[in-house]
């Protein structure tokens, strides 16, 4: 556990105070590969109608991994699933745009929505060992998935499917095609798992704690080749996790959430290095890595408040060192703190002088 | 692989002669043959002379070895009633149960899958709900009361199809066919449908609810994230995986259908084995009853082990893990 803690320090000295490349320079030209505006997710229930994701706003562009981080319940993975368009009923798009490639999305038919998953919007779920169908060899989950996207034939599929599994580092790939999903280790069933997610080249990979579910060696690995994909392909991926670990790691931007909402959106970096929001400075010193050798890790005292039961104003400010009067009863809007970085305090933190020198 | 299939082949036979011993006890413990075979004018002498012949004399597991290989060559005696082989009686009788039974079982599966998979999809939709409530009653009622009802309907009320019998039934080979004439089919589809409609809910019922369990695994969210058509995330993906259980209790409900085809036969005065063995009870006709037993158990341990090789066909899990010991 230290050793990890320790290595994460060192990733996240690495990172430097340098730009994201991607991120920006290819904003004015093209409209970003996925843009969110006031995104919020409803669910009717018997005691009133919930909110878990709610007012978020945040653009992904090409080439570009977005994390998204928060306690689990912050909405993180169900702003994911309203972009591919996959809310378990009752939950719905209530309001709010959903962009890609700059067109609207949101609340399209299903007939219209499913051509676009897995050929424009691809998806790579928790845990390898449910995602794949026990009962077929991976070879044709994969020749299937192309036959549904691309117009050739079922040798060319196959032929692509290997390919697929090449890209993603399976070892003697032509033999393993015909393998069923049991045959293979965890590690290699995520890498599976991605490649099926890719193999109708997609423009935008949603991975929803694509990592959680794996030891600790293998997530490195798995980060490696996500990070590697989406550079050498130019994907734009928005990489929902709970770990500050995985987000340091492999993320250009972070967008932090609590209880539906955007606590805070900038470069990792500077997110990291010197958060504007108390939650996120809470959770920074909740994890080992930012805990600048700190004897004992700093918890935030509370818990996330559940969804029928947010208090009025932000919903942090219970839990919140720096809260004021206003904290309870007005919600804080992002607020801009430099190029493109932003939070949503009233009360934001200061970055400190001599935080500089990590 | 090859030991897996050798063990369960093995099961079946130890199963068999289990089976094999109850029949066979049945002569010895259901009253005295002998008895029953001379009349009241008996000699002691008689008696000694008929038990040496039956070989009733001899040791119990000589006589249970005599039983067991006579009946492999398919002799299981004279039927006390009728005088002739019993293997006669039962080969005359035997098509006109298998038929009902296979179109029956055939009608099951074929309805029981379709509206499960149907009930399982369309969960709110009006005709699952209707198709649903509809097949309490299947569950509930009991066969004769369906059969009765079904033969008030069809064949008092509308006059559309008979009310009891085979029909008109061709000759190939040994082996009776109402397949092949109008009268045939028409006399089969009432006994079929209440042979099979417990069944076909049952399986119904089964079917929809491992559905709606599939239905929520993560391979299935996987696979319409990948932009797969919702016939092949249902059929392709979601279906295959129901079948092993499913196809377990089919497997176990087609032996029932052949052993429970009595009450059906006895309603339509349908000229099967069924029929057969009711009239062999009322008339203590043991040879009868004890090859009956033997046919229906020759059938169960088939059907059991062809529904354990069928698992191993559709699910790759369990072919490895048997390789992995038996290799």
């Amino acid at each position: 556990m230290m050793a990890q803690a320790q290595s994460v320090a060192d990733r996240l000295r690495g990172l430097g105070g340098g730009k994201s490349k991607g991120a920006v320079e290819t904003s004015s030209l093209t409209p970003p590969v996925l843009a969110l505006r006031d995104l919020v997710v409803e669910i009717p229930t018997r005691h009133g109608v919930l909110r878990p994701v709610d007012g978020v706003s945040y653009d992904i562009h090409a080439g570009e991994i977005l994390g998204v981080v928060g306690e689990s319940g912050a909405g993180k993975s169900m702003a994911g699933n309203a972009v591919i368009g996959l809310l378990d009923r009752p939950a719905r798009v209530a309001s709010g745009r959903i962009r890609l490639n700059g067109e609207r999305i949101e609340g399209v038919s299903p007939k219209k929505m499913r051509p676009l998953r897995g050929k424009k919007i691809a998806m790579v779920f928790q845990d390898p060992l449910t995602s794949l169908n026990p009962l077929l060899p991976i070879g044709d989950q994969l020749s299937e998935t192309i036959l549904a996207h691309l117009p050739v034939s079922k040798r060319e599929a196959r032929a692509r499917a290997l390919a697929a599994l090449e890209e993603v580092g399976i070892p003697a790939a032509a033999e393993r095609l015909d393998s069923y999903p049991h045959e293979f280790s965890g590690g290699m069933r995520q890498r599976v798992v991605i490649a099926l997610a890719l193999c109708a080249e997609p423009d935008l990979l949603i991975a929803d704690e694509p990592t959680t579910a794996l030891d600790v060696s293998v997530q490195a690995q798995i980060i490696a080749l996500l990070k590697r994909l989406c550079r050498e392909r130019g994907m734009a991926v928005m990489l929902v996790t709970h770990d500050m670990g995985v987000i340091a790691e492999a993320a250009d931007r972070v967008a932090v959430m609590y209880a539906g909402r955007l606590a805070e959106l900038g470069p990792v970096a500077e997110v990291l290095r010197a958060p504007r929001h108390p939650y996120t400075h809470g959770l920074m010193g909740a994890t080992p890595l930012a805990a600048k050798g700190q004897a004992r890790l700093n918890q935030i005292p509370g818990a996330m408040p559940r969804l029928d039961a947010l208090p009025q104003g932000c919903a942090f400010h219970p839990r919140c060192p720096k809260a004021g009067p206003a904290c309870s009863f007005s919600a804080p809007t992002p607020m801009r703190m430099s190029a493109d970085h932003s939070a949503s305090c009233h009360f934001p933190m200061m970055p400190e002088p001599e935080a500089a020198p990590l | 692989m090859l030991a897996y299939i050798i063990r369960r082949v093995f099961q079946s036979v130890l199963v068999l002669l289990i089976v094999g011993l109850i029949a066979f006890s049945m002569f010895r413990f259901v009253g005295d043959p002998v008895e029953n075979m001379l009349g009241q004018e008996r000699t002691i002498e008689d008696v000694e002379r008929l038990r040496d012949n039956l070989g009733l004399n001899d040791p119990f597991p000589m006589q249970y070895w005599n039983f067991l290989s006579n009946a492999l060559q398919g002799d299981f005696g004279m039927s006390y009633r009728q005088g002739r082989p019993v293997a006669e009686i039962l080969m005359e009788r035997a098509p006109a149960t298998l038929e009902l039974a296979a179109v029956s079982g055939l009608f099951a599966i074929v309805f029981g899958i379709g509206f499960g998979v149907l009930t399982a999809i369309r969960r709110d939709g009006v005709l699952a709900n209707l198709v649903m409530t509809v097949s309490l009653i299947g569950v509930s009622l009991p066969t004769f009361l369906i059969g009765i009802l079904l033969i008030y309907v069809f064949s008092v009320e509308l006059n559309w199809l008979p009310s009891f019998g085979r029909g008109e039934v061709t000759q190939i080979g040994g082996w009776s066919t109402g397949f092949l004439t109008e009268s045939g089919l028409k006399a089969l589809i009432l006994p079929a449908i209440t042979l099979g409609l417990y069944q076909m809910t049952l399986i119904m019922r089964l079917v929809r609810s491992e559905m709606l369990e599939v239905l929520r695994q993560d391979y299935i969210r996987f696979a319409r994230a990948r932009g797969l058509s919702e016939r092949a995330v249902n059929f392709r993906h979601a279906l295959k995986n129901t079948l092993v259980p499913v196809i377990t209790v089919t497997g176990l409900q087609l032996g029932s259908i052949i052993a429970f085809a009595i009450i059906t036969e006895t309603v339509f005065q349908w000229p099967g084995v069924g029929l057969l063995f009711i009239n062999a009870v009322q008339f203590v006709d043991i040879p009868v009853m004890a090859a009956y037993l033997m046919l229906i158990s020759v059938m169960f341990v088939g059907i059991n082990l062809i529904v354990d090789l069928l698992y191993v066909a559709i699910d790759p899990r369990l072919r490895s893990d048997h390789s992995a010991r038996g290799h």
